[in-house]
């Protein structure tokens, strides 16, 4: 590119995506931003300078060409963008909606260093949602079966990439799902208005449609354990059964009715559709004051879907002060301009019921920052003395998740670390089980979609080359 | 989708169903749950699982109607299908020959004990079981009890069958006329499995309930089943459903049970109303 054409191209402001009013968004649970129209899009490509040493790619967990996707948008070839983009990454409508972009790709971007960097996630979502809204999502040609099988546990990102990389092989793969629908955290904890469910669904759809076979209600451990699958015909098995166990504080009163877990909280209203009571039959207490406990991506989640269930007021409870927030920078942006309250350096000490049993108040207490711990960070220490009231119904517990035990428990001899994550070689995703292979949020507890789809990746290779070689 | 293969009227309101599991049907254990989705807008409830049969291929399950979910499975008949079905769940029950094993059951969780009563039985467990309900016509399986323990008595508040009183009455006389126990297996409405707790607690009986908190997901995801069972959290879909009825909090139990009071009794008004006039005690 002629360094004329480059300077004109920096000069180009980064193009806002529109979005609904926050006065708005409160009162339903549709899709905050509206994504690019393809003006804004081509004009948003125009922004990337082609570097020939392109930065972002490396900044990517699964290394789309990032330059080539953007240049075809900026020519109009939306299709051939979508399909660029799909060699690399199955759920890109997915992951330019929630991957942490700031943190990734964007991060690194060159155009960052001086301005604003390229809204690469954006771009890849317009692509993604393009493709899909003209009806042209094209499914690759499948090789002859090799007549292998593979065994899939877990219908998260992390199990879904695995299928599709392998399919593509032309190996069989069943993915085996324990809840009634495919997705993982996508279907039961990313909410609605961050993350349509209909678009998670159209690319489980799609899999499909590549011959991938999904068995819905499906518990491994309990139905079939994985040596029961290796013995009933799965050349291999890929373990993605994600880190869905919920933490608990255990401090007085955690049991009362109206707190919950984040899981809870969030797998009633996305997955079972609460917010939809009594047409739906699962209900949830709709809070009038609503407390909730962390500050990550799903403490946030968590409060801007209390927002959305017409309570007075809902106010996010976090002992470290805001510079710590682990929640992205736009989370925390769009929350408060939805009208989330913050009371930061400020922890929990105990529940307080009345005599049904029902949350009445959440006593907390100030903190401060003391000497920084191991992690680096600041540790926050208790202020004496500072106790005081919040008045809530409903309170949710948002401090992570460890590992679901259910195959460690049921497959013994797949060795786990001290906190119940399974150890695997990381490039290749191999366990001390032959045969069996992991990755996602149950080998790194709480990651990021497009990590555990980058363990799929690696792992498919991998099973790949098991199946073929037969050596471990 | 799963096949509803047999369904039979027990008693006024409860019903006993064959669904089409064959998987389950063959994994299954004593004391192990499945939770079952009726359609697209149901919410997912856990029910024991009573029996098998691997030939078949099918599950039996035996659901009183409580609220609106089990008014739907009530609604439905040999032929329909419910939409999802997710098993076995759960510990099964430990079982070893304990000696002389008593089994209670009150009202509808009669059928959970029932399986847990044949494995005593198979185990080699003198079985003595105790039955009751609030009155005759609600008394379920007296005859499936009858086959599986070797001794049988029943009991009804109002009188109309059996002894006059409780079951904790007849279980208490059990313990005074110096009956060698070696374990009680209750199974009920919760003041009903406290009770039973409290009386095997003075005299140190290991005794062991089947708990029924509301559930969620039932596979250890969400929390929403969480007991405390001697001081410390526990879920009840992964880490139970049983437990030492001696070591569990009851109020707490019987307090989230009640989370969804309101609601319940709305989804419940609307459905009645929607279906029309249906009859109700
Ligand atoms: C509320 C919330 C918000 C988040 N927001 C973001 C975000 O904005 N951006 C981002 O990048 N990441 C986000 N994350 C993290 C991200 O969702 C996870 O890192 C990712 O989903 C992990 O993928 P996975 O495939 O490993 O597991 P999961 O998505 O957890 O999927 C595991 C699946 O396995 C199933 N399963 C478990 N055990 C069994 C079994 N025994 N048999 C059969 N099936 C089983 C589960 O039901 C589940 O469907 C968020 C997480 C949460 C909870
Ligand atoms: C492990 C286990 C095994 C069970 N086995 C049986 C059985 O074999 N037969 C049987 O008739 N019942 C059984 N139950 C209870 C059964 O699940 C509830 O009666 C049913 O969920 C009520 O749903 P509903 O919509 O009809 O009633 P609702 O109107 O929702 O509620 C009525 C009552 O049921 C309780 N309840 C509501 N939702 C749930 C839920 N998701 N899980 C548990 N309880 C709930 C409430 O506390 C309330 O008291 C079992 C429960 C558990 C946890
Ligand atoms: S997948 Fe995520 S990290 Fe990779 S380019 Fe897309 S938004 Fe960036
Ligand atoms: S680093 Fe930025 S400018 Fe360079 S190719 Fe990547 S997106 Fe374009
Ligand atoms: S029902 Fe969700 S953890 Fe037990």
């Amino acid at each position: 590119m002629d360094p004329n054409e480059t300077k004109e191209r920096m000069k180009i402001p980064r193009q806002s995506m529109p979005e609904q009013h926050p006065h708005e968004r409160i009162k339903n649970f549709f899709e905050v931003p509206y994504g690019y129209t393809a003006e804004q899009a081509m004009e948003e490509a125009k922004r990337c300078i082609q570097c020939k040493k392109p930065l972002c790619v490396g900044g990517c967990p699964v290394n789309i060409d990032i330059p080539w996707f953007i240049r075809l948008i900026a020519e109009g070839k939306f299709l051939e963008a979508a399909h660029k983009i799909k060699e690399t990454n199955g759920l890109p409508a997915v992951c330019g909606r929630v991957c942490p972009q700031e943190d990734q790709c964007e991060k690194v971007c060159i155009i960052g260093k001086k301005g604003e960097s390229v809204s690469i996630g954006r771009l890849e979502r317009f692509a993604a949602d393009y493709e899909r809204e003209h009806g042209e999502v094209t499914v690759p040609e499948i090789p002859k079966w090799t007549g292998k099988k593979v065994a899939v546990v877990g219908a998260g990102p992390a199990g879904l990439t695995v299928a599709g990389d392998l399919v593509k092989k032309g190996h069989k793969v069943t993915v085996f799902e324990a809840l009634h629908t495919a997705g993982g955290v996508l279907m039961y904890g990313i909410p609605e208005f961050r993350l349509p469910k209909r678009i998670v669904q159209s690319e489980v759809e799609y899999l499909k449609r590549m011959g991938v076979e999904i068995v819905l209600n499906a518990v491994v451990g309990k139905l079939e354990t994985i040596d029961e699958l290796l013995a009933n015909g799965y050349g291999a098995v890929f373990v993605g059964s994600g880190a869905g166990l919920p933490n608990f504080m255990n401090i007085p009163g955690e049991n009362f009715s109206g707190v919950y877990s984040a899981n809870e909280y969030l797998t009633r209203v996305n997955l079972m559709k609460a917010y939809q009571f009594p047409e739906f039959d699962t209900p949830i207490i709709r809070g009038k004051k609503v407390v909730v406990i962390g500050g990550g991506n799903t403490a946030m989640d968590s409060a801007r879907t209390a927002l959305r269930l017409c309570p007075e007021e809902v106010t996010i409870v976090y002992r470290r002060s805001r510079e710590e927030l682990p929640a992205r920078a736009e989370e925390v942006h769009h929350g408060e301009e939805e009208g989330l309250k913050f009371q930061l350096l400020t922890n929990p000490k105990r529940f307080i019921g009345d005599q049904d049993g029902r949350l009445k108040a959440v006593e907390v207490v100030k903190m401060e920052l003391g000497e920084p711990d191991e992690s680096g960070r600041r540790r926050p220490v208790e202020v004496k003395g500072s106790e005081y009231l919040i008045d809530a119904d409903v309170a949710i517990v948002a401090i992570g998740n460890g590992a679901n035990p259910l195959i460690p428990q049921t497959t013994p001899d797949i060795k786990v670390n001290k906190w119940g994550n399974i150890t695997v070689n990381p490039d290749t995703g191999r366990t001390s089980k032959q045969g069996v292979f992991s990755g996602g949020d149950i080998v790194r507890g709480g990651a990021t979609v497009i990590l555990a789809m980058g363990d799929g990746r690696r792992a498919a290779d991998s099973i790949h080359e098991y199946l073929t070689t037969g050596v471990w | 989708m799963f096949e509803i293969t047999e369904k039979k009227e027990l008693a006024h309101t409860v019903y006993q169903f064959k669904i089409k599991a064959p998987l389950i049907a063959k994994k299954r254990k004593a004391g192990q749950f499945v939770v079952l989705r009726m359609n697209e807008h149901g919410e997912r409830i856990p029910l024991t699982i009573v029996d098998s049969d691997e030939k078949e291929g099918t599950i039996t399950i035996i659901m009183q109607e409580v609220g609106k979910s089990t008014a739907i499975l009530g609604d439905m008949v040999t032929g329909d299908s419910i939409l999802d079905v997710v098993g076995p769940l759960g510990k099964p029950t430990h079982i070893e020959n304990f000696g002389i094993a008593v089994c209670v059951g009150g009202g509808i969780g009669t059928a959970p004990v029932l399986p847990i009563a044949k494995a005593l039985k198979a185990a080699g467990n003198k079985v003595i079981s105790i039955i009751g309900a609030r009155t005759k016509s609600l008394l379920i399986l007296e005859d499936e009890m009858k086959q599986a323990s070797d001794e049988l008595y029943i009991t009804t508040d109002d009188g109309s069958y059996g002894h006059h009183g409780f079951v904790t009455q007849v279980l208490q006389n059990f313990i005074d006329e110096g009956m060698k126990i070696g374990v009680v297996v209750g199974i009920g409405p919760v003041p009903m499995m406290r009770a039973v707790s409290n009386t095997t607690k003075p005299y140190n009986i290991h005794t062991m309930v089947s708990l029924n908190p509301i559930m969620v997901d039932g596979t250890g995801m969400c929390g929403a089943c969480r007991v405390t069972v001697g001081g410390k959290n526990q879920f009840v879909c992964v880490d139970g459903p049983e437990f030492n009825g001696h070591e569990v909090n009851f109020e707490e139990l019987v307090l989230r049970n009640r989370s969804y009071m309101k609601e319940e009794k709305l989804a419940m008004e609307e459905f009645t109303y929607h279906e029309g006039a249906k009859c109700y005690e």
